[in-house]
């Protein structure tokens, strides 16, 4: 059973876009920006409200990069992989706060503090490597850069 | 605000904002694009706003946040005008200095543009050798206004184009935009005008028109920068679309990881509803459009048109066998006219300049202009927008200021990562549809990475083999397998496991791939591959035959060369 703080974000969601089947994918989005992931029981709950099997909702949310079916950090750490990125020396970023954080790309530090993922260009190829926590844009990262601009995320 | 009610009240409207500008007033116009948010654009808005109060100067200056004008590299931007005045890497304690000087009409000489090859300063914005050779058509208008406001858009000439077509009939625009040779900015090329004709002409009450901004391909983001910077003209084109298809019902699918163009995006439909320039009885033509925006999952396939419907539908984005084509059968089995960004911000052009105007530029086969994004290993990264039929070299020496360190060019790759290379012996090719297709790579939606000598053709083969990999949907099993395959190869040969017969074994796959799979994602996948055999083949030589990497970029173990 999902808990009654869950089930009003989905009642929530689900009014606000009127209980439209077609926007599953906005739906699932919104929610997650509240919860933070998506549970099972929100599915289940999602699949009611919108009368579509949980079959449909289970596989729109595990086909979507965006979704995640696992609580996730307080700060969400996005490696910027995109191509303009990978010349200019993104994978070894990546390499360094995953030594750092001790988790691979898609992984929750145990104690929810971080979640490592890797996005495919965000647009700001000028400032590559781009390391995005948050809403916070960090450009010109370097492994030794990013370290420091991981200790300012509590 | 009351809803406009004819083109009367349009033109009324138009009128009283411009009557309520003072020319005399100075502009001071800041880069608020992604990119420049990465250097702390909002604290540098925020210093202007603050000190040209301090100065006491409100009455004389604006502060104007704006989109992306393109050269990214120098950001942040910030332009004063009416004097044209162009300054770079700005940072909030420059401020004060800049609004001081504009009080007393000189100018921050240690802000301005270094021209490298004269050494010499560079005042105005015209005269910067990164857009003295553009012809900014389309991106251009970025610059001139706040994206937030639909009353800059309207005064600097918005929604003419829609009054104007809105006056026409349906077929004539049409026949305007067929004329015109418009094709496709997203990836096929297809004319626009014909993909228009078919959708008017499916038989079906209800039709559809959908915005393509699921920007997938890494390294591109001009349309990010449209829909961010000047959502309006995206509108404007989208709402002729609607009028000479015959559709009521637009969607906008926009990539979730743009979050700044998915608000502007609702702000601008927000406002042009306000106005009555979407709904019901758009200037009381009687004519009805409305428009939702919807954000992607993350899914770089979602680009593909079936794919895109699919999750336009609230389905998994897997692409659909084209029998019937989406502009008969699409969205919810309806004709459906799908467009990119960029495409779209075409339209009021045509519409305001005429089909024989446009025609002009560019090439034979390839009308108009073309944004490319330029990054990689090159000295000025951004947004250029150019004739069809510019050069590459053009392109990345006098536009891009060529390659940074002092190394050399090796390659440029086009068309995303189903696109491919093209070494330096092609650079005097002219870049329109035909000739990149010709040279085996595409136009794709105008990426152009450029790649130096310290890049191991390989590895970018590698690179993106696994990127597609990954975005492949798996319902085709040609472009789920033969990716794995392909990578597994490529990984072997970068980590000194490569075997003699690789290379033609990978052509292989390549062959099979590109004639059996489902979609464009897959057929075109091969690609990178190819292209980088058909330039390189030296090159994966001497990672299978002397496991070095002359690069130097592969770790090629030492147990491997035993």
């Amino acid at each position: 059973m999902a808990d009654k703080k869950q089930k009003e974000v989905v009642k929530q969601v689900l009014q606000k876009h009127q209980h439209d089947k077609a926007l599953l994918v906005d739906v699932l989005q919104d929610i997650q920006a509240e919860i933070g992931y998506l549970p099972k029981e929100v599915l289940v709950e999602t699949s009611k409200g919108l009368g579509v099997p949980v079959s449909r909702v289970y596989s729109v949310a595990t086909f979507f990069k965006a979704f995640s079916l696992t609580p996730r950090g307080r700060n969400l750490i996005n490696v910027c992989m995109g191509t303009a990125c990978h010349v200019r020396g993104s994978v070894k970023v990546l390499e360094q706060i995953e030594k750092e954080l001790k988790i691979k790309a898609g992984e929750t530090t145990p104690d929810l503090k971080y979640t490592l993922e890797t996005v495919n260009c965000v647009g700001s190829c000028a400032l590559g490597p781009m390391v995005i926590v948050g809403e916070d844009y960090h450009g010109e990262m370097t492994p030794e850069k990013v370290v420091s601009v991981l200790a300012n995320y509590k | 605000m009351a809803k406009l009610k004819s083109f009367g009240d349009l033109e009324t409207l138009k009128k009283s904002i411009t009557g309520k500008r003072d020319p005399k007033k100075s502009v001071i116009a800041i880069c608020n694009g992604t990119g420049c948010q990465a250097y702390g654009c909002k604290s540098v808005t925020a210093a202007f706003q603050d000190e040209v109060k301090k100065q006491n100067l409100a009455d004389k200056v604006d502060v104007m946040p704006i989109g992306c004008p393109g050269f990214c590299e120098r950001g942040t931007l910030v332009m004063v005008r009416p004097q044209g005045i162009f300054y770079q890497r700005v940072r909030p304690k420059d401020v004060p200095e800049v609004v001081a000087a504009i009080g007393k009409n000189s100018v921050v000489d240690r802000l301005l543009f270094t021209d490298r090859q004269t050494g010499a300063k560079v005042t105005h914005e015209s005269d910067v050798p990164f857009y003295k050779k553009q012809r900014r058509l389309i991106i251009g208008n970025n610059g001139l206004i706040d994206s937030t406001s639909i009353d800059d858009y309207l005064a600097i000439g918005g929604y003419n184009a829609l009054a104007k077509a809105l006056k026409m009939k349906p077929e004539q625009i049409i026949d305007e935009v067929k004329k015109s040779g418009l094709r496709g900015r997203g990836g096929a090329g297809f004319p626009t005008g014909s993909k228009w004709e078919t959708t008017r002409n499916a038989h079906d009450e209800v039709k559809y028109i959908i915005a393509n901004a699921d920007e997938g391909d890494p390294g591109a983001f001009m349309d990010r920068a449209l829909v961010e910077g000047n959502p309006h003209s995206v509108l404007e084109g989208m709402i002729i679309g609607a009028y000479a298809i015959g559709s009521h019902q637009g969607y906008m699918y926009i990539r979730n990881e743009y979050p700044l163009a998915v608000k502007n995006m609702r702000t601008a439909i927000q406002m042009a509803e306000e106005y009555g320039l979407l709904g019901k009885n758009i200037l009381g033509t009687g004519f009805d459009f409305t428009l939702k925006i919807q954000r992607g999952g993350g899914a770089f396939i979602c680009g593909e048109s079936t794919a895109l419907m699919a999750s336009l539908e609230g389905k998994v984005g897997e692409p659909r066998a084209k029998y019937v084509h989406t502009s008969e059968q699409g969205l919810w089995g309806k004709p459906t006219n799908l467009n990119n960004v960029e495409t779209w911000a075409n339209v009021p052009i045509i519409i305001n300049n005429g089909a024989a105007w446009y025609s002009q530029i560019g090439t034979k086969g390839s009308k108009g202009t073309k944004i490319f994004s330029l990054v990689g290993n090159i000295t000025n990264t951004g947004l250029v927008e150019v004739p069809m039929g510019t050069t590459l070299k053009e392109i990345v020496f006098d536009i891009g200021g060529g390659i940074p360190k002092g190394r050399k060019f090796k390659a440029v790759q086009t068309g995303g990562p189903s696109g491919g290379v093209i070494p330096e012996s092609m650079l005097d090719m002219p870049v329109d549809y035909d000739e990149l297709t010709k040279a085996g790579s595409m136009m794709g939606s105008g990426g152009m990475i450029v790649m130096d000598d310290k890049t191991c053709m390989v590895d970018m083969a590698r690179y993106y083999t696994e990127f597609l990999e990954g975005e492949s949907c798996g319902k085709c099993l040609p472009c789920r397998e033969g990716l794995r395959h392909m990578k597994a190869i490529l990984t072997g040969i970068t980590e000194g496991r490569g075997k003699k017969e690789d290379i033609a074994l990978l052509e292989e796959i390549c062959a099979t791939l590109g004639d059996a799979a489902l979609c464009q994602l897959g057929a075109s996948a091969p690609n990178p591959v190819i292209s980088t055999i058909r330039h390189f083949r030296a090159e994966y030589e001497a990672h299978i035959n002397e496991h070095k990497c002359p690069a130097g970029v592969c770790k090629i173990g030492a147990a491997a060369v035993k």
